[in-house]
């Protein structure tokens, strides 16, 4: 599925919500159903520090793609984590870069990105394009 | 006197609003407070007919705005009960008050080998410039211990004070647990020693009465932020002796008696502290606020304030997995807490949703989570515009914020 096929089905989910309490009731249970990250992983150099919630984002490739594995110490945060995840991860660079994530805003929680001190989520997104371009540009080599 | 809080709430326009949807519940006081009309309608008037800059200009404005801000300088001697008003010196705030000690005092007075102490519970505006300090003077930063009530432990204050402890800087009131710390006492104990005391009093003064002659402080800091008044400006408190002693903080107009390019002479006192043209028009706000902190008298406002944080106390006390982060006897404006098993950070967002305004994390006091062991608190802090049914819906939503992240 490519990023925006992803994002068009997590709007159409989401439009299902008449109430915010049930919109968070699901970010809440995205981020427990995010697959366990694993515990050596926590490292600084994974580390992305927000001022109150922590991520910590693990970047792999294969086969010209790449895949990310994530975390958060705070649940609603690990929530939206777990939805970049669904798009970004398993999508080429190129389409990784080029990804403006508009579905965030549509679905209601721009809030938590323009947060840029007190949750990771903004940096984490950096992060992914960051090892995107980086990946990118070492295959161009 | 009972205060007539529905009455004192119609005074502050920025309590009368709904987020998201609900009426704003607003609990975030101890980061800043609102500001009543009033403070709002004497900066514009400020604005509007009286500005001018100040000490210099031989014409009609001019005059009416010296006499303004020099008159605000006496209604802040006045409220600190300070001995005279050119100890009264305009920072843009606590934070600057602090580093403006901890750069003149230290560069006079700190050589290398001296010892500045601070305690644990110190916000980082109360840390990072004795650091900074202490760096530039090869000094020694030490730490008052604090128990897991949340309270200094003073037994270990006399053995900390040496004859190296040239400072000793101490928060009045905590910003993130409420604890009220016995500051006489601690001025007493350092005097001994012969160490001077600065007193961060940020989270104070909205809540209680400050002398700083009875005190017998050297230096107290506040903001007027947190006092109902405008943002950027605050008061240093310092003994005369001190203030003369000390070299000017900034180089600018307004601080200098003579220039050339040869030889400078320094402004007297406060003037010789505030370099370039000052923030009148929120000197003016600041002044405003404490004459509406006096008109409702600052022992009315403890009373109600103590009334409510019991209430909130024994409330959130029933709360299920709810753990108080600081425990202290004497507490005022500030109840920090956690739940076991949620961020604080979800909490917060929660309530956010339910239009209840906390500050959640470290609250600027890293130090004090690390020692807790935990990465920040729910931090519920009270104006005087508070009451039981906020408190009361704030009990409900976090019963909601358990339910959803259990």
């Amino acid at each position: 599925m490519t990023i925006q096929e992803q994002e068009k089905n997590i709007i159409a989910e989401f439009e299902l919500f008449d109430d915010w309490m049930d919109k968070y009731n699901y970010i809440i249970e995205l981020g427990k159903s995010l697959p366990p990250f694993d515990p050596e992983l926590k490292q600084d150099k994974y580390l992305i520090k927000g001022c109150q919630a922590h991520v910590w984002l693990y970047p792999t490739h294969q086969n010209g793609k790449v895949f990310f594995t994530a975390d958060s110490d705070a649940m609603i945060t690990k929530g939206i984590v777990a939805l970049l995840i669904r798009v970004l991860s398993g999508q080429p660079p190129v389409e990784i870069i080029k990804s403006n994530l508009d579905f965030i805003q549509q679905i209601g929680l721009r809030d938590h990105l323009s947060q840029t001190r007190s949750n990771g989520l903004s940096n984490m997104i950096k992060q992914m394009k960051l090892y995107a371009i980086a990946l990118e540009s070492s295959h161009k080599k | 006197m009972l205060l007539n809080i529905e009455q004192i709430r119609t005074d502050f326009p920025a309590l009368h609003q709904h987020v998201n949807g609900r009426k704003l519940i607003y609990f975030d006081n101890a980061a800043t407070t609102q500001k009543p009309q009033a403070v709002i309608n004497r900066i514009s008037e400020y604005y509007s007919h009286e500005n001018s800059n100040i000490h210099r200009g031989a014409h009609y404005l001019s005059h009416k705005a010296t006499e303004a801000y020099e008159q605000a300088r006496k209604t802040l001697q006045q409220f600190l009960n300070a001995p005279d008003d050119r100890q009264i010196i305009f920072t843009r705030g606590t934070t600057e008050s602090i580093n403006l000690v901890a750069s003149s005092f230290c560069k006079k007075f700190v050589k290398p080998g001296d010892e500045i102490l601070i305690s644990a519970m110190e916000h980082h505006s109360n840390i990072v410039p004795w650091q900074i300090a202490c760096q530039d003077h090869q000094a020694e930063l030490k730490v008052i211990p604090m128990n897991d009530k949340g309270e200094l432990e003073l037994e270990h204050l006399s053995t900390l004070l040496t004859s190296k402890t040239k400072l000793l800087a101490v928060t009045h009131v905590s910003n993130a647990l409420g604890t009220i710390n016995p500051i006489k006492e601690i001025i007493t104990i350092a005097h001994k020693n012969g160490t001077p005391v600065l007193i961060d009093g940020a989270q104070a003064t909205s809540h209680l009465a400050v002398d700083v002659q009875d005190l017998d402080c050297d230096f107290y800091c506040m903001s007027a932020h947190k006092l109902y008044g405008p943002m950027g400006v605050g008061v240093l408190y310092g003994k005369e002796s001190w203030l003369e002693a000390m070299p000017p903080y900034q180089g600018g107009g307004e601080m200098i008696k003579d220039v050339s390019f040869t030889k400078t002479s320094y402004n007297d006192l406060p003037f010789k502290f505030e370099a370039g043209t000052p923030n009148v028009g929120d000197v003016l706000g600041m002044e405003e606020a404490v004459k509406y902190i006096n008109h409702l008298g600052i022992k009315n406002i403890a009373a109600h304030e103590t009334e409510l944080m019991d209430y909130a106390l024994s409330k959130l006390g029933s709360v299920d997995t709810l753990r108080f982060i600081g425990t202290p006897n004497e507490r005022t404006g500030v109840i920090s807490f956690s739940f076991n098993d949620i961020h604080p950070y979800d909490t917060g967002i929660i309530l956010d949703k339910l239009g209840i305004a906390v500050r959640t994390g470290h609250h600027c006091a890293q130090p004090v989570m690390d020692f807790f062991g935990i990465p920040g608190t729910v931090r519920v802090s009270f104006g005087f515009y508070n009451t039981r049914e906020e408190v009361d819906q704030l009990i409900e939503a976090l019963e909601k914020v358990r339910i959803m992240f259990s």
